[in-house]
């Protein structure tokens, strides 16, 4: 069941050398906050929805989310400080399956952040992560922590492979067998990234970012439209996804 | 005492607050934040005869104080309801208000026959939808075809009719008339007002359906405004909704003249939104030494 709590923010950072960090005391979604799964703040200030961000990381009563500047929202965010009290609603949404002993965990950018908690709670995983060049890299030295081995690669070379992600999975894939991949990026690497899944006939979830209003399944706004034709609600359905459940190409 | 107990077209609400139709789904999942029971009536997310898919995404835009929504009525149709989703309502202790749109004033009156047969509590007659192309706003926006349509559903209803009129027309007054004259029990306003907005680096509108519905804060002075045009038209009980999303602004509302009022966006903000409306009503019927909401409609003391 997910709750609406007065979070009390512990820890509120930049992150070097890209994005934010913010640490809060929500002990009602601590304990019931499952990988995949995101939660609705209110950022304040003149914004009048929620924004939604997955879970980074559960420890104890604390919750770590990760997120970057995109517009008003996310820069109220980060003039939050310590101490300072955070309207937070979740947990929210059907998380990953991590059923299984080896799990692939692929990372595009900001996706990233949700996919680090997955990877706290797998028995096993490995991670393959992209990023657009080396100044936006984030939170790779949490993945080494908790992860077999883990993988980088960026559009332009800086840092790890120069590669798009996809074509290290294609490559990992032919090497190694997994229980199932999970995806979370930018929409056309998820797509790059599905596709190879698909033709190793490997099981793969991705987890998908739409605008949202309720976050919890009761205005219908967060639509995208499964295989069959049917519209579904990205917050409440979603946003993991099985790999074949959704067509999100428009 | 204060005792938030209303009757509204015949029906007992245990107090003056109800959610808005689309803004609720059918309950289920704001139920896992509060007990329906604590609420006086539930707006369903509006029906019509067969199951709808609605617009294509994306359907939501965030605007200053407001938000546009074109979801486009997608539900699981009046068979599909009255089988998956009333019986689930049924198991709290709140009136059901069905909200109803068809494509003809048959298809209209067709519904409101499956839906009062159906045991809801009572019908809300929506004619008022900016987001579909048939039916809707079509018939909300011409006297005539709205007294039409009224007739139709009260001529198939065995419960009270309520008429939801749309804001995007130049007289409510006039529209609120030909429906009280049609035979309506109650009135609801505001729906959305119809607007639009462009993503100026793609040109785009950023709604896949060009236009939506505004709602939430920022319609809340057009609202307070309609429905004082339409208390001093009409006898009817009147639900007063748009941008309410605190007790002093459901205070406002009852002033300016509706009987009851309905939550809609707010609950998006926060879930406890209606609650805290309720809880806000009481607390200045209290302090000022009122004893129950029907002392407030209407009492706008106008220059
Ligand atoms: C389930 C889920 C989990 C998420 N997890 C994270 C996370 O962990 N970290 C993180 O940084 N971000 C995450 N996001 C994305 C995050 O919600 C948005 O970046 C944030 O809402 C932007 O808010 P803002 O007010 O700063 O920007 P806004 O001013 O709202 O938006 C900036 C621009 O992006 C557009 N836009 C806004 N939201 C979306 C959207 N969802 N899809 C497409 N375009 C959009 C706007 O129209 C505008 O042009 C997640 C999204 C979802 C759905
Ligand atoms: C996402 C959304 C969906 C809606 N769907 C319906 C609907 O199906 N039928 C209807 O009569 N009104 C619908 N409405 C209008 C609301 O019931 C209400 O009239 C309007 O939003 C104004 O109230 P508010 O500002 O409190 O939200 C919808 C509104 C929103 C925001
Ligand atoms: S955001 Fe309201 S249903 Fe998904």
């Amino acid at each position: 069941m997910p709750v609406s709590e007065m979070a009390v923010i512990r820890e509120s950072r930049a992150m070097e050398p890209y994005g934010f960090s913010l640490i809060l005391d929500a002990p009602g979604i601590a304990a019931a906050a499952v990988p995949g799964q995101f939660v609705h703040v209110d950022c304040g200030g003149d914004t009048l929805l929620r924004r939604p961000f997955g879970v980074c990381g559960v420890d104890g009563m604390q919750v770590r989310l990760c997120y970057e500047l995109k517009g008003r929202g996310t820069e109220l965010l980060t003039r939050v400080r310590a101490g300072d009290l955070l309207p937070v609603m979740g947990p929210l949404g059907r998380g990953f399956d991590l059923s299984g002993e080896r799990i692939l965990l692929v990372g595009g950018g900001m996706g990233t952040a949700p996919l680090l908690f997955a990877a706290g709670r797998s028995k096993y995983a490995d991670a393959i992560l992209g990023y657009r060049s080396a100044d936006q890299e984030l939170l790779s030295e949490d993945y080494k922590k908790v992860c077999g081995t883990v993988e980088l690669c960026t559009d332009d070379g800086t840092l790890g492979e120069h590669a798009f992600p996809d074509a290290l999975v294609r490559r990992r894939l032919e090497r190694e067998a997994y229980d199932r991949v999970l995806i979370c990026g930018p929409n056309a690497m998820m797509k790059a990234v599905a596709k190879v899944c698909k033709e190793a006939g490997a099981p793969y979830q991705v987890s998908l970012d739409v605008r949202m209003g309720c976050g919890v399944g009761a205005c219908l706004v967060c639509a995208c439209r499964d295989s069959a034709g049917h519209y579904r609600r990205v917050c409440r359905d979603g946003p993991v996804f099985d790999g074949e459940e959704m067509d999100w190409d428009d | 005492m204060t005792d938030l107990t209303i009757e509204f077209a015949g029906l007992r609400w245990k107090n003056p607050v109800a959610v808005a139709s689309g803004t609720f789904g059918f309950g289920r999942e704001y139920g896992e934040f509060y007990d329906l029971s604590e609420l006086g009536a539930i707006c369903v997310k509006g029906l019509t005869l067969h199951p709808r898919e609605g617009n294509a995404p994306p359907r939501i835009a965030e605007t200053p104080a407001g938000i546009l929504n074109a979801v486009g009525l997608q539900n699981p149709g009046v068979e599909g309801f009255i089988r998956q989703e009333l019986p689930e309502l049924r198991r709290h202790d709140v009136p059901v208000i069905a909200n109803l749109s068809g494509n003809s004033p048959e298809e209209y009156g067709e519904m409101a026959a499956m839906l009062s047969d159906a045991g809801v509590d009572m019908l809300e007659v929506n004619i008022s939808c900016p987001n579909v192309k048939a039916g809707g706003m079509a018939f909300g926006t011409c006297p005539a075809a709205a007294a039409e349509v009224t007739r139709a559903v009260k001529d198939r209803s065995k419960v009270p009719v309520m008429v939801k009129l749309s804001p995007n027309v130049t007289d409510i007054a006039e529209m609120a008339r030909a429906v009280e004259d049609a035979g309506a029990d109650a009135l609801s306003l505001i729906n959305t007002l119809l607007g639009m907005r462009i993503d100026i680096e793609t040109r785009r509108p950023v709604l896949r359906n060009n236009t939506g519905g505004l709602s939430g804060p920022a319609v809340f002075p057009v609202a307070v405004r309609m429905v004082w045009q339409v208390r001093q038209a009409v006898k009817l009980p009147i639900l007063g909704m748009g941008g309410i999303r605190s007790g002093d602004d459901a205070v406002e509302m009852l002033l300016a003249g509706a009987d009851a009022v309905a939550v809609g966006t707010a609950s998006f903000v926060d879930p406890f939104a209606p609650i805290r409306v309720r809880d806000g009503i009481a607390a200045y019927l209290d302090s000022h030494g009122l004893t129950s909401p029907r002392e407030l409609s209407g009492g706008v003391r106008a220059w």
